[in-house]
């Protein structure tokens, strides 16, 4: 499967779609999407990187474990909820708040950053997996 | 509800957990003095309990606390009466004493800081076990003892016998404190108090209940269990491997005194029916005897003393269990002599250990010059133990014999009991004391000198103050011995014993004891070998049987995974299906839920098209010729699926289920590759026929029960909910996405941590494959 043009072509359709899943799982609070959703799609892109291009420039583009990514996106989305607990409103409560970023109004929640949490882990766990599985093929 | 001395008790009761937190610290810059300054905690809190001993002697118990978990009515709340009170004073007056004698103990040892901090997480769980009201409170601190009291047993862990003794605490002690939260959620549903307190005020409520026995039952289980009570007594003296201050402290002030206290507590509710009057002195009877009879025929020093305290154990329980007040006075008295000489003698033993290089009471003589401060607290100690005036162990023997005096059989039959085991003890006790001591010198590994300020400052303040307390018996009655006793009994009992001998029946038979203990105590090597030889035809003990059960229970373990879990993944995906299809379709069956045949659907020619396609995928499954044809034709019947999710209005839905098909194809042909398969699938026929029939069964399942589930009146309330509400409240307009992350939140931290770790599971199975490559290579190495 390691063709010229399946390995040239890889890498630039893995950044469009990692960029593509924060798109997603940016707009799923509103439309169509999500972290479960955008954890996939990066998932699924790093599975293409790791088909195209051995494993090992995929681990290096990811710096870290992807299980680590993972665990991160747990604590994450355990401390999201925790945060309500400092307001006195029961652990996972949303809380919202909208600061204005050059202007424009930017809707930051716990909520959000909860998804994140998931995206993270979805990503991390998925893309661990295959990328083990891949790894036994071209070593 | 705060008040000063209530966040006072609070921190008493938290202090040891955090200087179990900076211990390490502390002794990696002060070394062994480190222990200096931890001893300040457990010093504070004897001078903050002692505060409260006024007050506590006046009649009017303390109580505070916090709500922990509301709506279960489980609170963090402690109640400090006469019992706790005198239980908390011992545990940090003798832990004070504990954590400077391991500060000279262990000098130099290079887990010394770990030490400190296990004495005192052991310390704090103890402190939090006598004084709890909640019972919840009262059964975690309960497990803590048995949890910390393992780490402290096993501290010598590169030693087989100290792991081999952990272990067996933790799952005797372990199961006696499953059986004390049973039967404190007994005691919960009869009387509907969950407070020790209130407990107390229900008087015959649980006498009266039909579950008394039930009850009675459970607590006997954890009482007999942590305080060792005949057979369950085995484990005590194994726990001897752990280091001597943990000896010193556990298995004579306060770790083995729990199962007591807590039948103590529970007296006034459970006590002084006949069940109660005669199980506890029997059992308590063969302990004291079993216990002084296997301490004389030891020659360790420290098992010597560990059996007498398996002894004293039985005593206690069996005075708890006689009924009488004047028999709980005994026993409260006896209790608070015991903590005091027992921990200075097996301080005294380690000291001896620490000096010479030895424990071995046969090689062990003439040290008293060597050694005269330790010398004379021992004499002290043994004094106490055997019940000489003017020591406090005197007084507690007076009591007992004093109760025991009323007539009748079976008095006289616990008498008789007593008088020997009293007198067995005694002989023990001055053999420890004695023996090392007096005679002329025997040459040890090392040669004895007295001890550092450290290790014998425990030892003499023990002795001295069982001197004290004699001494001064009209005030440590009336601030210990009497409030215990009355919160022991039920009614306020007042003791009036002192130190004077005065001629009467009870000194009559301690002259009796006396007489008896110093006949054995001269013919000692004689009673062991008498003992040794008696114990050689027995042969089978409770410590080679409780072996046998683990033993026993391992090998059972073993065959029932043998049976259920074959390691056939081919037999666990057709029971697992099987199962899935049977629980579907024989529900429906029996309780005639069959859904109706639907009505012909009305749909667009594209939506027939994209139906098609997901039945031509389905049906190329089965007769694919290879694998991958198999698992790509898979993956269409799911694309087609979520272009139907699409069409329907479903785009979240069919979103992730474009990801989800995407990539269990890569997933599964990836798996494929990796495991080597052929690429053609050779089951037999009829095989691929059972496996053809329980997957179709499984779909038959579903699909039946989702037009059944489609058939029934649709509730739409949650369906408006969410609408009205994900606008609104969660400012989403998203509802799936809302629900995900807000509204069901904590099932999605559910989800995702189950997705994290099954993500783990996959990872470790994939490595496992990895060494058998590189593992022959790592044999050759060694």
């Amino acid at each position: 499967m390691r063709t010229i043009i399946f390995r040239t072509v890889a890498p630039n359709l893995t950044s469009l779609m990692v960029l593509f899943s924060i798109f997603v799982l940016l707009r799923g609070h509103n439309e169509p999407g999500g972290g479960f959703i955008g954890g996939l799609i990066a998932a699924s892109a790093f599975a293409i990187y790791g088909i195209a291009c051995g494993v090992s420039p995929v681990r290096r583009a990811l710096w870290f474990h992807p299980m680590a990514i993972a665990g991160f996106g747990l604590l994450l989305a355990a401390l999201s909820g925790v945060l309500s607990l400092f307001q006195g409103v029961p652990f996972l409560t949303g809380l919202w708040a909208e600061p204005h970023l050059f202007g424009v109004p930017v809707a930051v929640s716990t909520p959000m950053v909860f998804d994140i949490g998931v995206y993270l882990v979805v990503v991390g766990s998925i893309t661990s997996i295959a990328l083990a599985l891949e790894e036994r093929d071209y070593d | 509800m705060a008040t000063g001395g209530q966040s006072l008790t609070f921190l008493a009761l938290m202090l040891p957990f955090l200087g179990a937190a900076v211990a390490p610290i502390l002794t990696k810059g002060l070394k062994h003095n480190a222990g200096w300054l931890l001893a300040l905690i457990p010093a504070w809190n004897f001078l903050h309990f002692w505060s409260f001993t006024d007050d506590v002697a006046a009649g009017g118990p303390i109580t505070g606390g916090f709500a922990w978990v509301p709506s279960f009515n489980v609170n963090f709340s402690w109640y400090l009466d006469g019992l706790s009170l005198t239980f908390a004073l011992l545990i940090s007056g003798i832990g004070t004493l504990i954590v400077l004698y391991s500060g000279g103990y262990l000098k130099g040892h290079a887990q010394q800081g770990r030490f400190f901090s296990f004495i005192l997480m052991f310390m704090g769980a103890m402190q939090g076990l006598v004084v709890a009201d909640n019972f919840l409170t009262l059964f975690v601190f309960w497990e803590l003892t048995s949890i910390t009291s393992f780490l402290l047993i096993g501290f010598d862990h590169a030693r087989e016998a100290a792991r081999r003794a952990a272990i067996q605490a933790l799952v005797v002690t372990g199961l006696g404190g499953l059986s004390l939260l049973a039967g404190l959620l007994v005691l919960w549903n009869v009387t509907g108090q969950s407070e020790l307190s209130l407990l107390l005020m229900t008087g015959d409520a649980v006498r009266e209940s039909p579950f008394y026995l039930a009850a009675f039952l459970l607590v006997l289980g954890a009482a007999f269990t942590k305080s060792a009570q005949f057979p369950l007594h085995f484990w005590l003296p194994n726990a001897m491997e752990a280091p001597t201050p943990v000896s010193a402290y556990l298995h004579s002030a306060t770790m083995v005194k729990a199962g007591v206290y807590l039948l103590m507590r529970l007296n006034p509710v459970m006590g002084e029916t006949q069940i109660w009057e005669t199980v506890l002195p029997l059992f308590g009877g063969a302990t004291l005897l079993v216990g002084t009879l296997l301490a004389i025929r030891q020659t360790d020093l420290k098992l010597m003393l560990a059996y007498t305290t398996v002894a004293s154990l039985g005593l206690l329980v069996m005075l708890t269990g006689f009924g009488t007040e004047q028999a709980i006075a005994a026993a409260v008295l006896y209790l608070i002599a015991h903590s005091m000489f027992k921990g200075a003698l097996f301080m005294v033993a380690g000291l001896i250990d620490h000096e010479t290089g030895t424990r071995d009471i046969t090689r062990l003589g003439g040290l008293r010059s060597a050694m005269p401060l330790t010398f004379s607290a021992a004499v002290f100690a043994a004094a106490s133990m055997g019940g000489l005036p003017p020591l406090f162990g005197f007084l507690a023997k007076e009591e007992i014999y004093a109760a025991l005096t009323m007539g009748g059989a079976w008095p006289g039959l616990i008498l008789v009991v007593a008088i020997t085991g009293n007198a067995l003890m005694f002989a023990a006790g001055f053999a420890v004391a004695l023996k090392p001591f007096i005679g002329k010198k025997i040459e040890t590994p090392k040669n004895a000198h007295e001890g550092p300020v450290l290790l014998w400052l425990g030892p003499v303040v023990l002795a001295v103050s069982g001197l004290f307390a004699a001494l001064f018996s009209g005030w440590s009655h009336r601030l210990f011995s009497s409030p215990m006793a009355s919160a022991v009994s039920g009614n306020p009992v007042d003791i009036h014993i002192t130190a004077v001998p005065h001629v009467s029946l009870p000194l009559l038979l301690s002259l009796v004891t006396i007489a008896i203990g110093i006949a054995v105590f001269v013919w000692l090597d004689r009673a062991r070998a008498a003992m040794a030889s008696v114990l050689r035809t027995i042969g089978w003990g409770p410590d080679r049987g409780f072996d046998q059960v683990i033993s026993g229970l391992v090998r059972l373990a073993w065959h029932v995974t043998g049976l259920v879990q074959g390691g056939k993944l081919e037999v666990y995906m057709t029971a697992t299906f099987t199962l899935t299809a049977a629980v579907l379709l024989v529900p429906m069956v029996l309780f005639g839920e069959l859904p109706g045949l639907p009505q012909f659907p009305d749909l667009y020619f594209y939506e027939w098209t994209v139906l098609a396609i997901a039945v031509i995928g389905l049906f190329a499954v089965p007769v694919a010729n290879s694998r991958l044809t198999a698992i790509v034709s898979l993956g269409i019947q799911g694309f087609a699926v979520a272009l139907l999710f699409m069409l329907l209005g479903a785009p979240d839905l069919s979103f992730t289920q474009f990801m989800v098909e995407t990539l269990s194809v890569v997933i599964l042909a990836l798996v494929m590759t990796r495991l080597r398969l052929s690429p053609a699938d050779h089951r037999p026929g009829g095989e691929k026929a059972i496996d053809l029939t329980v997957a179709a069964l499984c779909g038959l399942g579903f699909g039946l029960m989702l037009l059944r589930v489609t058939q029934v009146p649709f509730d739409d309330t949650l369906t408006q909910f969410f609408n009205a509400n994900s606008r609104v409240i969660a400012h989403g307009r998203n509802i799936v996405n809302v629900i995900i992350v807000d509204f069901r939140g904590l099932d999605t931290m559910g989800e995702i941590s189950v997705v994290m770790i099954t993500g783990l599971a996959i990872l470790a199975l994939i490595r496992i494959r990895k060494p058998a490559r590189i593992a022959p290579r790592r044999t050759r190495e060694g």
